[in-house]
């Protein structure tokens, strides 16, 4: 395969709205009309209670992805749009895991845990609940190796991601 | 002043200069009806909410100003969703109230509710639930200021009855008109970026076949003028899209005409072979490219908008440029003149006798009836465009199928804001209400419809509204008795397997249905009596008249690009299908 093949087609948005109500379904409805999967949405407000940020990850080549954020631009509530670079920022998701835990398996959990930074919120006789936050690939690993375990419930919330600083270390 | 919120209500949009509302009232909207008893503001009552919103169309396309329709809760609000997508599309202004069931109720499916905002969400340039009385006047400065600034578009405010009820404690509220709109995500580009301009300004003065595709962005703008100067300026021939007929004058040695499937053929053909496209407030709409892949290949773009949005929608330009088209254009006027104006632009005689030799090779034309036959409907179009009554900076309006594309064809558009059509969304049954709403915003014009028998037969029942209120339009119904447009695919593309598309030339009776309405009522049905009828009708003008001319359904709209093909696999008249390209 090409090079171009491998090239990833997901994009992070930033996008900056009034916080009215609404205002979330419009953007939304605005991707699911263009026939867009959103991938990972979070939303919560900014340190301006006027405002709200919406952090969305999509799927999609730079061509459509330039048509969804002038579409996107034109939603009155919307204020600011910017695309994260993964690379020119940073990103966190939070993942809990219910994950069996019984017999020998049980300290094998407690080492990836360890391993990982992440934390034991809760313990049952077979099973164990656990967290991690992290940046999504950190992840996306953990989660993996968790599954041979045996996962019963998982949750991730999308992702929130803020663009580095200038000279950042 | 202390006041409640439904007379805040008509308090605000009498401070927007409404001097007209469409609508019909209902249970939820009725506080906001009440004071309306009190208002120099006009109400037009309407028989069908449909009709209040293209009523408020056909106004607003005429005039400029928003339009206004006013519509209670739940299936008043369905019934507006047509309108408001039609608007929509065609970047129409228009403000929408719809009455909402009292805020207590809201979400519990109650009586004649339904989730308004919801529904019209992706068919509003903007909307809002109003949730308390204060906010009433800001929202509904605001609905204004977004409806009419930036591109166009309709508006809706839903408004939950208990805000606006006198007895309701949660309807008071203390009036105040805010001077100014925080809309901090709200900033339209109006002025065209320089450098751009320049470099607009520069390719075209190295284009040897240049054509300016103007669309309804050109009369949206106000730029009908600028266009003009620009052309005369450069040379440089006009096609007028569907939606901008009027905006160039036909009788312009630069016209082409309308593009695209039913455009003529040398507009289609001048596009096609063209290596520029100056594209104004144009879109690259799929009726007008025909099949993408295909569309003038050579040409290079230019593309000036106001929605940054369409720029690289469909074809990505070699010059965007975001801006009011108005603004745009007589700025690019001003620098072509500094870069030395006529004198500077190259040597087109060659394009220009291709253009011509097309025009004379590949005019309009029909087949005249025979005698005994039915009426051809473009000879109609034909005596109505020239009859010595009928004056001409006459308002033109039609539905949607093959009356459309031939009045569009065979009318001679003028002037700026004498067409008015539903192109975006293609909505059969505007052109009654929208004449009506027309005639409404311009009464010293006379308004014509052109509707189609299967149109008529959807919004017919506003001729109702027109004749109480006095509202004087003429409806030419060009009575096929098919689904025109239908049956001409199904006979081009369906081996004239003609499914569901016969409607009778005589049920209803048109003539006595018109004149049940309160309209006169005539039925032609020979070329002779043409003229006379058209006469009479030019006549009248305390009523509604509606004339029902029989013609030939087998008559076809030409040329013609099939769905699908590419603009050079155009479709001409059958008796020009032998010449040569």
């Amino acid at each position: 395969m090409s090079a171009a093949a491998h090239e990833p087609t997901h994009h992070t948005l930033s996008v900056l709205v009034e916080n009215k109500a609404g205002v979330l379904a419009r953007v939304a409805s605005l991707f699911a009309r263009r026939g867009y999967n959103i991938e990972s949405l979070a939303v919560a407000p900014t340190d301006d209670e006027a405002f709200s940020r919406i952090t969305i990850v999509v799927d999609v080549e730079s061509a459509p992805l330039e048509q969804i954020v002038k579409q996107l631009f034109k939603l009155i509530n919307v204020v600011k749009i910017s695309e994260l670079d993964p690379r020119q920022s940073v990103e966190r998701e939070l993942l809990l895991a219910t994950v069996r835990a019984s017999g020998e398996n049980r300290a094998r959990v407690l080492e990836l845990v360890q391993i990982f930074e992440g934390k034991i919120l809760n313990v049952g006789h077979t099973e164990m609940t656990v967290s991690l936050e992290g940046n999504p690939v950190k992840v996306d690993d953990f989660e993996s190796l968790l599954r041979p375990y045996g996962i019963v419930e998982l949750q991730r919330t999308g992702r929130v991601a803020l663009p580095k600083l200038d000279r950042t270390v | 002043m202390q006041m409640n919120g439904g007379q805040a209500l008509i308090k605000s949009l009498e401070m927007e200069g409404v001097e007209v509302i469409f609508g019909l009232p209902g249970g939820a909207i009725l506080p906001v009806y009440d004071p309306i008893i009190d208002s120099p503001i006009r109400h037009v009552l309407v028989r069908h909410e449909q009709g209040a919103g293209h009523m408020a169309e056909g106004y607003a396309h005429v005039t400029g100003r928003p339009g206004v329709a006013m519509v209670t809760s739940g299936p008043a609000a369905t019934n507006i969703v047509t309108p408001l997508a039609d608007a929509f599309m065609d970047s129409v202004p228009m403000v929408v109230i719809t009455g909402q069931v009292g805020s207590a109720s809201i979400g519990t499916d109650a009586f004649q509710e339904v989730d308004t905002v919801g529904i019209t969400r992706s068919i509003t340039k903007h909307n809002e639930l109003v949730t308390d009385a204060a906010d009433i006047p800001r929202v509904i400065r605001e609905a204004f200021h977004i409806a009419t600034t930036g591109r166009p578009g309709p508006v809706l405010v839903d408004i939950p009855k208990d805000i606006v009820d006198p007895t309701n404690p949660r309807s008071a509220m203390e009036w105040y008109w805010p001077e100014t709109v925080d809309l901090p995500g709200y900033r339209p580009t109006t002025v065209g970026h320089h450098r751009k301009i320049r470099e607009a300004a520069e390719l075209i003065g190295r284009s040897r076949r240049p054509v300016i595709y103007a669309g309804g962005g050109i009369l949206k703008a106000r730029a009908a003028e600028a266009l003009r100067e620009l052309a005369e300026l450069t040379g440089i021939h006009v096609v007028t899209t569907l939606m901008a007929r009027g905006a160039f004058p036909d009788s312009h040695e630069l016209a082409l005409g309308m593009p695209g499937m039913h455009g003529t053929y040398t507009a289609i053909t001048a596009m096609q072979e063209s290596d520029l496209l100056i594209a104004l407030g144009s879109r690259f709409d799929d009726r007008v490219t025909g099949k993408l892949d295909g569309f003038a290949p050579d040409a290079k773009i230019i593309h000036v908008d106001i929605d940054p949005a369409e720029l690289g929608k469909v074809r990505r330009p070699d010059v965007p440029i975001v801006g009011d088209c108005r603004l745009v254009i007589e700025e690019l006027v001003g620098v072509l003149r500094e870069m030395g104006g006529a004198e500077s632009q190259p040597d087109r005689s060659e394009w220009r006798s291709r253009i011509s030799g097309w025009q004379e090779r590949f005019p309009l034309t029909y087949e005249p009836s025979e005698p005994g036959e039915l009426l051809k409907p473009q000879y109609v179009l034909e005596q109505l465009r020239d009859a010595p009554t009928t004056p001409e900076d006459t308002i033109v309006i039609s539905g949607v199928g093959q009356h459309q594309m031939w009045t569009s064809q065979y009318w001679r558009f003028d002037h700026p804001y004498t067409w008015v059509n539903s192109g975006g969304l293609g909505t059969m049954g505007f052109s009654v209400p929208a004449a009506i709403g027309a005639k409404v915003g311009r009464p010293d014009r006379t308004v014509w419809a052109i509707d189609g028998d299967g149109c008529f037969q959807m919004t017919a029942q506003e001729l109702v509204t027109a004749a109480a209120e006095r509202i004087p339009v003429k409806v030419a119904i060009l009575n096929n008795a098919y689904l025109g447009m239908v049956r001409q695919w199904q006979e081009m593309f369906y081996e004239e397997r003609y499914s569901e598309v016969y409607l009778s030339p005589d049920l209803p009776d048109y003539k006595m249905w018109a004149e049940a309405m309160g309209c006169v009522g005539m039925r032609v049905e020979s070329p002779e009596e043409v003229p006379a009828a058209i006469e009479k009708a030019n006549s009248i003008n305390d009523r509604p008249v509606v004339i029902d001319f029989r013609t030939d359904a087998r008559e076809k709209v030409f040329p013609m690009v099939p769905a699908g093909a590419t603009n050079s696999q155009v479709v001409v008249d059958p008796t020009q299908q032998g010449q040569a390209r």
